[in-house]
């Protein structure tokens, strides 16, 4: 850390609204068919944060959940599985019970998610806590009234702090884009977080309309890109919510792809937070693998 | 002054309740009787039957749903709106070669037969429900439900009727459909997309595309999300396409070839009980 020169969140770095939707939409006219189409279905499916985070979850449903995580399609036994669960802390431990020796990760947000409105002591029990019952990444949400109020230091300080109770646990950074206003302030909140110390960055809680969109997550990207050129460590990626179809999970790979390269196209390096997207991307494989259209009748909803 | 040169219309598909062009941005010529070039239809492909089975299925819940009664209503409405611009479809037959006493006996039929099922749709569970006698303590009673997405293949002949003698039985019990209007003559199919705009059928209940069959049947009746096939094509070849594919995910299938649409044969409520399925049900009675 001593060896970075933190820059002054103060300033702001320009972003051009009309050029970022540009280069999306530029980017999402390309066509990918065939095997290609296949494979990157198949590499979608393996960087999915398969998630559960409602007030009704229960034992059974993490563990149904864990089962399709496992295992996400039964007649097709060679796909691979998803990189992740995302659950509730109080969750975590029957989730890593269900995935012991499956090489699924158990992810767990914290820091009184979704809002973030807590004290510090309390977000920092809350994380410990994930960590203790074993989830192995935590997922934290910024606190976006501080943040839009110009307490940048406060921001940077508890992200700080969260990511040393996580101890050995990845650090994600939810920033929460929905709240944010601005493409600039998207851009401010990712360096803050990658500077304070996260592993990842992540668009979304999921709670909140618009979700993960493709202009934030290109700023995003630009961000670790930046970061990555400074200081040389690899940041990860993670859009979460609202991505429900294979195309558009296609559509994030390109970007991905265009803007850091073949390198973070792996599950340790960009993740979708999702829970629909699977099954859409199962039915899309098979639809590959056999050419007739599929109904989601014949998949598992969980 | 030059003579005017007529602008001939491109005519759009109807899915979701919008009017796109074919996903592919291919169309094709529609000549009339004697091979003279009247307008331009879409060439829709495997994606734009995608596109209408998800319509489809979207709007299938919200439809079945539906008391019978206001379906009824709703089905009434687009024979209402029909009569309203039966001028505009009794051209459209014209324009394809239809002598106007055959095309004005066509557009009264196709109203005629609205009506018909229309007055069915909050009969047919009273006619064909049954109570069963069973041994045990129970009362047990079966009634028909809708089915879910039926793919229609339409056949050229008599182009507006045919078509409309097929959708109103299948959405009549609340089904929602995707109809493969006739190759040669689909005008007056797509046009009756824009009756049904006007009235009050949910976007995606009827969807209708147009194309070649050899590039979109085989896509429809093997698509796994939908659950039944209306055929009216009798050719042997694509009888055995459709067959082999419903197999795929056991679609009920119907061949119904016909040749003369004008038959009251048509207006018979065992077309609408054809995409039903029974729903039995065992209810405890007594101790």
């Amino acid at each position: 850390m001593s060896t970075l020169s933190i820059p002054d969140f103060n300033n702001t770095i320009p972003i051009d609204q009309i050029g970022v939707e540009e280069r999306v939409s530029r980017l999402n006219k390309r066509s990918i068919k065939k095997e290609s189409k296949l494979q990157a279905l198949k590499l979608a499916l393996s960087m999915i944060d398969h998630t559960t985070l409602e007030g009704k979850d229960s034992e059974g449903k993490v563990i149904q959940l864990c089962s399709k995580a496992r295992l996400p399609y039964a007649p097709m036994p060679d796909l691979p599985h998803v990189a992740a669960v995302c659950v509730y802390p109080n969750m975590v431990a029957t989730a890593k019970k269900a995935l012991q020796g499956t090489g699924v990760k158990v992810a767990s947000v914290a820091t009184a998610f979704p809002s973030g409105m807590a004290q510090l002591h309390i977000k920092l029990d809350d994380t410990r806590f994930a960590v203790d019952q074993g989830a192995d990444e935590i997922d934290m949400v910024i606190s976006r009234g501080e943040f839009l109020k110009g307490n940048y230091s406060f921001i940077f300080d508890e992200i700080a702090a969260i990511k040393e109770a996580c101890g050995e646990a990845h650090l994600k950074v939810i920033l929460e884009t929905g709240e944010l206003e601005t493409l600039e302030n998207v851009r401010k909140a990712s360096d803050i977080a990658m500077y304070a110390g996260a592993d990842f960055i992540k668009t979304s809680t999921g709670k909140i309309s618009p979700a993960a969109t493709q202009p934030v997550t290109l700023v995003m990207l630009e961000a670790i890109r930046d970061f990555y050129r400074e200081t040389g460590t690899m940041i990860g990626m993670k859009p979460a919510g609202g991505i429900r179809k294979a195309k558009e999970a296609l559509q994030y790979l390109v970007l991905v792809k265009e803007t850091l390269g073949s390198s973070w196209l792996t599950p340790d390096w960009f993740r979708f937070g999702a829970s629909s997207l699977t099954n859409d991307l199962l039915m899309q494989i098979v639809k590959q693998e056999t050419g007739v259209y599929q109904s989601i009748n014949y998949f598992s909803n969980d | 002054m030059a003579d005017r040169l007529e602008v001939l219309k491109t005519y759009k598909t109807y899915v979701g309740g919008k009017f796109p062009r074919s996903e592919s941005d291919r169309t094709y010529r529609v000549t009339d009787v004697k091979e003279k070039h009247i307008a331009n239809a879409c060439r829709c492909s495997r994606k734009d039957v995608r596109d209408a089975v998800l319509a489809s299925r979207s709007a299938f819940g919200g439809w079945s749903a539906r008391s019978a009664y206001n379906r009824g209503q709703v089905l009434y409405r687009i024979a209402e709106m029909l009569e309203g611009r039966k001028e505009q479809f009794i051209k459209e037959l014209e324009l394809a070669g239809v002598k106007e006493k055959d095309a004005r006996a066509e557009v009264h039929t196709t109203i005629d037969r609205l009506i018909y099922f229309a007055g069915w749709t909050d009969k047919i569970s009273q006619v064909f429900g049954t109570v069963n006698p069973v041994a045990s303590a129970h009362f047990n009673f079966s009634s028909p439900d809708a089915t879910g997405v039926v793919g229609i293949i339409a056949p050229d002949k008599s182009p507006l009727l045919s078509a409309i003698s097929l959708i109103a039985p299948v959405i009549a019990s609340g089904n929602s459909c995707v109809l493969l209007a006739s190759e040669t003559n689909p005008l007056p199919a797509v046009s009756f997309g824009e009756v049904l705009h006007a009235s009050d059928v949910p976007g995606g209940v009827v969807n209708i595309l147009t194309g070649y069959r050899n590039e979109t049947v085989d896509t429809l009746s093997s698509h796994k999300d939908v659950n039944a096939v209306f055929n009216t094509i009798a050719d042997r070849e694509t009888r055995k396409l459709i067959d082999e594919n419903a197999s795929i995910s056991v679609k009920r299938v119907t061949h119904y070839p016909a040749e003369d649409w004008f038959l009251d044969d048509h207006e018979n409520p065992y077309l609408i009980l054809e995409f039903m399925e029974t729903k039995t049900t065992w209810h405890p009675v007594g101790i």
